[in-house]
């Protein structure tokens, strides 16, 4: 390769490397912010399941739209994801976990928190039943409130039977894994684990036991989709920065090589020069 | 610590209170309740109302809280809720402004207005606004 092609190369790598770098910066402090709220949301999320786990086992069998089993014509799963890419396999690994479970079921169908996930879903002809965006960078209650109603009205209204939710599971920061959960209908064995076992203690229910259940079940459903929101943005944060470190590292292992590259040509354009200079003293003389 | 009862009172982004209190009193949906010490366990779904917070027979603090329920047991008392903030945290402007929108929302009645929606904002405000005098 030319000189100045060699040149002008490892600038242009260079300034990418620039670019990966900030980028990590900027992911690890976010991973920082997105930690903490994930960490101050588990008491709000434990309570929550913990009061539901009560009720649950005390009622026993319950008249609660959410917790009744019905015939499953048309699946639906909620798939969180990020709007941005540059974050390694994050977003594909998830939409593919989403995707697995639906082929199972007859009747596909998706809601989608992200724009990567809806364009995953568009693209294989998949119906969305809705969309949101703009919530992963930083998912507030609010976000997760709107969705979770949607998702619940859809499931009143028969359009879906059951509901999973895909999202991602924080292991550390190096490392997360896809998963899927059932959202709906609610399971009450899911619940009568979590309860402690011993004396049950008799609780007053007001105003009363299914007015209690049927105020707390879909808050229940918004807390559990916030807490995989908030999860999922710690998860796309850390992909980024593992993502964006790899880059650097790659981008500098590059301009290592070009750099000995073109020091090689340089050397080689000079001793060519200088043959050149003495075979042509050499012919005068 | 007989006369004492431990209170958490948790929002989606934030622990507000983990401490002891003698008693506290909510807004529930049938009404103002008083949680003294060795409450019967109860769980109780939550009004838009003041929540107030005694200690030894004084009050020391309190906040709007803006639904949610309340989870009584033998460990204390677990307040969750969507919203909620202590009355020297209440944006004035805000509150008055969301007042004054809801109000006039409320009054033109019409048909594309979500009356329902208006109307719980409108609460939300004159709880906001009113906490000095609830």
């Amino acid at each position: 390769m030319p000189l100045l092609d060699i040149k002008r190369r490892i600038k242009s790598v260079n300034s990418t490397m620039q670019v990966t770098k900030a980028m990590n910066l900027v992911a690890s402090s976010k991973l920082t912010r997105a930690k903490d709220n994930f960490n101050d949301i588990k008491p709000f999320f434990e309570s929550t399941k913990n009061v539901i786990a009560n009720v649950v086992r005390r009622v026993g069998t319950v008249n609660n739209p959410f917790l009744n089993e019905r015939e499953i014509k048309r699946t639906a799963v909620v798939v969180i994801t990020g709007d941005r890419g540059l974050c390694g396999g994050y977003n594909a690994a998830v939409c593919k976990c989403a995707l697995n479970t639906l082929e199972e079921g007859e009747e596909p169908a998706v809601v989608t928190v992200g724009t990567k996930g809806r364009d995953f879903f568009k693209h294989r002809n998949i119906p969305i039943l809705s969309s949101y965006r703009e919530m992963s960078d930083r998912p507030s209650y609010t976000d997760a409130k709107s969705v979770g109603e949607k998702v619940a009205e859809l499931f009143l209204k028969g359009e879906v039977d059951e509901v999973y939710l895909a999202y991602t599971k924080f292991i550390s920061t190096i490392s997360n894994t896809p998963e899927i959960i059932k959202l709906l209908p609610l399971d009450p064995d899911d619940f009568k684990t979590e309860a402690d076992e011993g004396p049950e203690t008799l609780t007053i229910y007001e105003p009363g036991e299914e007015e209690v259940l049927e105020y707390i079940v879909p808050r229940y459903i918004n807390t559990v989709l916030y807490g995989a929101m908030v999860e999922s943005s710690v998860c796309e944060l850390s992909s980024r920065m593992t993502a964006m470190d790899a880059a650097t590292d790659n981008a500098a292992e590059m301009i290592d090589t070009l750099n000995i590259q073109y020091n090689r040509a340089r050397q080689g354009a000079i001793t060519q020069e200088i043959t050149e200079i003495v075979s042509g003293s050499n012919a005068l003389e | 610590m007989a006369n004492k009862i431990n209170l958490k009172i948790v929002t989606p982004s934030r622990v507000m209170y983990d401490g002891e209190v003698s008693m506290v009193i909510l807004r529930s949906k049938s009404g103002d309740v008083g949680i003294l010490p060795n409450h019967q366990p109860m769980v109780t779904v939550l009004d838009y109302g003041v929540m107030k917070l005694y200690n030894e027979g004084e009050e020391i603090k309190r906040a709007a809280v803006l639904g949610g329920y309340a989870h009584i047991s033998e460990e204390g008392v677990y307040v969750l809720t969507d919203a909620s903030e202590w009355s020297d945290e209440i944006d004035v402007a805000r509150a008055q402004h969301a007042k004054e929108v809801a109000e006039k929302r409320l009054a033109s009645r019409a048909d594309d207005i979500d009356i329902v929606r208006a109307e719980l904002a409108l609460k939300r405000a004159l709880v906001r606004l009113n906490i000095k005098d609830l």
